[in-house]
């Protein structure tokens, strides 16, 4: 553990850190940012009103829709002469929106990755391979601050550029990689097209901290059968400070949020009812700490659970699950709630069909359409035609008695659906925004 | 002899037969023989080259799906009634599943040849034998 003292805690006094930090945190976003003042007055809320933890349910949510609302600086609580750097969304679900700064925010993203790192059996004898886009983007400077607070050796080579990537994981000895799961798989692909003499396994690489979009158990065997390397989970979003917000330890069960920093809370989407501990909805974070954007029950819109298990690891902290969705992309099919997610686990379920699929939404008329595009590879690929039609019908059958939808299923050649250094476009929804 | 025949994965779009037909091309395999079945997004093509090592290593190179099949290749009077009788070498007391055929003319000679893929090739294989049929060599077929 990089911060033992705080990951080990014991609950009792984590909660008393807790409620100190969160009457500071609320007090200051506050006092210093108009946006929260006008809010909690509509709310009849004032930060005075903080006694016990569950006075946090007081406090009126803070939505995307805000934060892009006061996009660039209006979320900002200090001065801009305090402020040492912005990060920007990927803006993948519509606007980006911008995050400040200060020094000590940081400092405090620093030990977050560090944390991370460690939690991933990472320590400073690594040598880590940031493949995480540098810039604007929270991905890749976030992981190379950690990686040198952690006192690892950083190469700071950023996404893309997969042929360089992979001779200096030969050559400059990389041990472990940071990026997102699908250009993990996507360097293994082009290894073993292009590299045939490439061996991941007479690398030192042996570890492999992974986020930024959502990935499934599936995938996590890929990588790490392909890669010949431990593959750990990690999350974050820019909004609350970037990836480090929580990760998965040794016991590869869950992502502990570094609850000391980051309050968490699950609520009922629809209604934004607060659910009980072990209750799956979406997930809510409270900053403790942060100086400059400060979140006050900033809404996700990621869906997960949370739970405590006693971890073997050691650490008290709290477990998400992997993140199930986005209430976002949530794609709502002739009435019927479906997210990519769970597309992507039914074809894994269904033997044999690799993880490269499209999904694509249109209207006809009044009625959706939903066609799932499945790669062929030769794993399932048969030259007699009843097989590949049982295969496709399979599919089909599996989405309408699983998620209530007829979908159109199309075999498509590998390498038909695009991928990217970045994130994999999993959705293209044609319909007219409503 | 079993014969080898090389199945193809190809989306209905323009241009793919075309790049599969280059591959081939590129790297002067002779096609003997082919044939397409095909559903509205996509088709199979099953092919019968010269070289069908070589062509199943440079579509796969091509990052083209595809797999080597064994099949059969039996020769057959050009007259009424052959395929009738050859068929009921299979179908009428052995009860053997012909997944699909498809045929073409001997250069060599007025024969046709057929090519059979069967559920169970080695069943298949026996039925032959016990009927008094021949089938050809990968050499035969090639007309070499």
């Amino acid at each position: 553990m990089f911060s033992p003292d705080r990951e080990s805690m014991h609950p009792s006094r984590l909660k008393q850190l807790q409620l100190e930090r969160l009457r500071w945190s609320v007090r200051h976003a506050y006092e210093n940012n108009a946006h929260y003042r006008g809010t909690f007055a509509a709310a009849g809320f004032h930060p005075d009103q903080v006694r016990s933890l569950d006075d946090l349910r007081r406090i009126p949510f803070l939505t995307k829709q805000e934060m892009r609302d006061n996009s660039p600086y209006g979320l900002f609580a200090v001065p801009m002469k305090d402020v040492v750097r912005v990060h920007s969304s990927s803006g993948t679900t519509g606007h980006a929106t911008v995050v400040g700064y200060t020094r000590n925010d940081i400092e405090l993203w620093s030990t977050l990755m560090a944390r991370t790192i460690a939690s991933a059996g990472g320590s400073a004898e690594d040598v880590l391979q940031v493949a995480y886009g540098y810039g604007l983007f929270t991905g890749g400077l976030g992981a190379h601050y950690g990686g040198e607070k952690i006192g690892a050796t950083v190469i700071p080579i950023s996404g893309g550029n997969t042929d360089r990537q992979l001779m200096l994981i030969r050559d400059f000895g990389t041990t472990m990689l940071a990026c997102t799961p699908s250009y993990a798989i996507n360097m293994a692909d082009f290894a073993a097209r292009h590299m045939p003499e490439f061996d991941f396994r007479k690398t030192r690489l042996r570890r492999g901290i992974f986020g930024a979009e959502p990935w499934t158990e599936a995938m996590r065997k890929e990588i790490e059968s392909r890669l010949g390397i431990d593959a750990y989970d990690i999350y974050g979003l820019s909004e609350v400070i970037g990836p480090g917000v929580s990760c998965e330890c040794s016991a590869k069960s869950g992502l502990h949020v570094f609850e000391d920093l980051f309050l968490v809370e699950i609520i009922d989407p629809a209604t934004g009812e607060v659910l009980p501990e072990g209750s799956q909805g979406e997930i809510v974070y409270t900053s403790l700490t942060k100086e400059c954007c400060p979140v006050i029950r900033y809404r996700s819109r990621d869906i997960t659970r949370l739970h405590r298990d006693g971890c073997a690891c050691g650490r008290t902290l709290v477990k998400m699950d992997k993140v199930c969705g986005r209430s976002d992309d949530m794609l709502i099919i002739r009435g019927v709630n479906v997210f990519p997610s769970q597309i992507e686990a039914l074809l894994l379920e269904v033997e044999g069909v690799e993880p490269h699929y499209q999904v694509v939404v249109d209207r006809r008329g009044a009625l959706d359409d939903i066609e799932v595009m499945v790669e062929v590879d030769e794993a399932i690929f048969s030259d007699e035609m009843k097989v590949m039609n049982a295969l496709a019908e399979k599919i089909a059958a599996r989405m309408r008695s699983t998620l209530g939808i007829t979908a159109k299923i199309t075999l498509v050649e590998p390498s038909s659906i695009e991928r990217g250094a970045g994130k994999a476009r999993r959705v293209i929804d044609k319909r007219k925004p409503q | 002899m079993n014969i080898t025949q090389i199945s193809v994965f190809l989306e209905n779009r323009p241009s793919r037969l075309r790049q599969v037909l280059q591959v081939l091309a590129d790297r002067s395999i002779n096609i003997q023989t082919l044939t397409i079945a095909e559903v509205s997004d996509f088709g199979i093509l099953r092919l019968i080259v010269n070289q069908p090592e070589e062509a199943y290593a440079a579509l796969k190179a091509s990052h083209i799906t595809c797999s080597r099949t064994e099949v059969l290749a039996v020769a057959l009077e050009d007259t009424p009634g052959a395929l009738l009788r050859l068929i009921d070498v299979f179908s009428s007391r052995r009860q053997i599943n012909i997944d699909y055929m498809y045929a073409f003319v001997d250069r060599r000679d007025a024969h046709s040849i057929m090519i059979f893929r069967f559920e169970d090739i080695e069943a298949a294989k026996q039925a032959l034998a016990e009927e008094g049929y021949t089938v050809l060599k990968q050499a035969e077929v090639l007309g070499q």
